[in-house]
């Protein structure tokens, strides 16, 4: 009788989080960032009918970055749970932690249980009253959840990005000013990213119910200058 | 513990159902229940778009049970719904019908079609075709700007789910027939947005002056009828100072008479 061969726990998840993390690297980087009035999410993404960016409630949005049939299918869960939830007790009740909490759940589990981890990394972000309510959960590939402030990096290139995102932000940015700095850190400077390739949605503070919009390509033209 | 997909969290009715103690009878006999009803609703086609006007009033027999309820509401940014009928089952077919067109959006990314929209709301008043049977008889009226044709469209239905397209005005619930002749006799092609809202404003007056269970314009209370265009720049309310000032020129031409 053949035994199986034993695979110790520590190499098992090893093998796992490489496996998850090398999809993830293969895709383009996406960043979220808090502007005086509201979240600014901007993405790498050349094609305008499959989104990376999409609106799930409304003062909530979902990101993700990986592989699109994945963040997809768990934007969808996401939008499902979001509406029955508010169907069943209030609009004022759905919020991003707990929405953040049940991804956590599905990507821990198919990690460690499932036929293969989930190569995505997702954003779920919440627009608050005012900035400091404002909400940023940063949920990776294995369910672990970081609750970030001010700006949030996911997917490819994201050490790169981050430093350099850190490097220009500053609190209560304008949307013009915004977007340029998150432009800026995606493309690094030896490259120049167009308006045509990239993806835009804000959750704005605006006074409506539903907060979440996209800007079209003509828009961030203009809002670029 | 649950599955991932299937744990009820918070919900402790939905831990009830799982672990099967939910205390919920499935059903009970609402045939001699005395419950509100909404009465009269209007639509109408004009130049640029639709508008569309409900009353305040919801009667239970005899009585009046509320003096401003709102039968028309927007379902999304190109349509609203008015509603005659049960008040309950009216509500919750609105709230689910806006929560389907959001849904809809969010899920595939883009809104439906007009006639798609149409056709979503018939299928709710099909399934309530049981209720309707024990006396929840709910007759929803369907309008809209098609952004696909750039004109006004409406829809009425009848209790089974058939949907008829009117191509002029339509009016559902108990003062339909007396808000149908106002309309019928000033109703024109070429209306512009204006006028529309003053003969649904009118037509809804003369039903409530012939029908005790609609309700007319209230100025104690400043309650007015719920009166909204939708056209090409999508719904908007008509403030109740301008519904005011229409029906200060309607009392004056009633007056006059």
């Amino acid at each position: 009788m053949s035994m199986p061969y034993y695979v110790p726990p520590e190499q098992f998840m090893k093998d796992r989080a490489d496996y998850a993390r090398k999809g993830i690297a293969r895709g383009r980087t996406l960043v979220a960032l808090q502007y005086e009035n509201g979240i600014a999410i901007i993405s790498e993404n050349p094609s305008t009918t499959l989104h990376k960016i999409s609106e799930i409630y409304d003062r909530i949005a979902f990101a993700g970055v990986g592989k699109y049939n994945e963040f997809d299918q768990l934007r969808v869960a996401g939008v499902r749970a979001a509406d029955l939830k508010g169907y069943q007790f209030s609009r004022q009740d759905v919020d991003a932690r707990s929405l953040a909490n049940q991804y956590a759940q599905i990507l821990s589990q198919m990690f460690s249980e499932g036929p293969k981890p989930m190569e995505v990394e997702l954003l779920v972000a919440e627009v608050g009253v005012d900035a400091s309510s404002d909400r940023l959960f940063h949920v990776l590939y294995d369910g672990t959840v970081l609750d970030e402030h001010d700006f949030s990096v996911l997917g490819g290139d994201s050490e790169a990005v981050l430093s350099r995102l850190k490097a220009g932000y500053k609190s209560q940015m304008s949307i013009q000013e915004a977007i340029a700095v998150a432009i800026q850190a995606l493309s690094g400077a030896e490259r120049k990213l167009n308006h045509d390739e990239l993806e835009v949605a804000l959750l704005e503070r605006n006074g409506r119910r539903r907060c979440f919009r996209r800007i079209e390509d003509a828009e961030i033209k203009a809002l670029l200058g | 513990m649950f599955a991932a997909g299937s744990d009820p969290g918070a919900n402790f009715g939905e831990l009830l159902k799982r672990v099967g103690l939910s205390p919920f009878a499935s059903h009970s006999d609402e045939n001699d229940l005395d419950i509100p009803h909404a009465t009269t609703c209007v639509a109408m086609r004009c130049s640029g778009g639709v508008v569309m006007a409900g009353d305040r009033r919801a009667t239970s027999g005899n009585l009046i049970s509320h003096r401003s309820m709102e039968k028309v509401v927007s379902a999304d940014d190109f349509s609203g719904v008015a509603i005659a009928g049960a008040a309950g089952p009216a509500m919750e077919m609105i709230k689910l019908f806006q929560l389907q067109l959001e849904h809809y959006e969010k899920v595939e990314g883009q809104t439906l079609s007009l006639e798609g929209k149409a056709n979503q709301l018939s299928m709710f008043v099909r399934s309530n075709l049981p209720a309707a049977m024990q006396g929840l008889v709910v007759v929803p009226i369907f309008a809209g700007f098609d952004l696909s044709s750039k004109s006004g469209r409406l829809w009425d239905y009848d209790v089974t789910g058939g949907r008829y397209e009117e191509k002029d005005f339509v009016a559902t619930g108990s003062g339909m027939l007396h808000a149908s002749t106002v309309m019928r006799v000033a109703w024109r092609r070429d209306l512009t947005v204006d006028d529309a809202v003053k003969l649904c404003a009118k037509a809804l007056w003369e039903a409530s002056d012939a029908d005790s269970a609609t309700g007319g314009p209230d100025a104690l209370r400043g309650i007015y009828p719920v009166v909204a265009s939708i056209t090409k720049d999508g719904w908007s309310g008509i403030s109740n100072e301008k519904l005011s000032q229409i029906y200060g020129e309607i009392a004056k031409e009633v007056g006059s008479r």
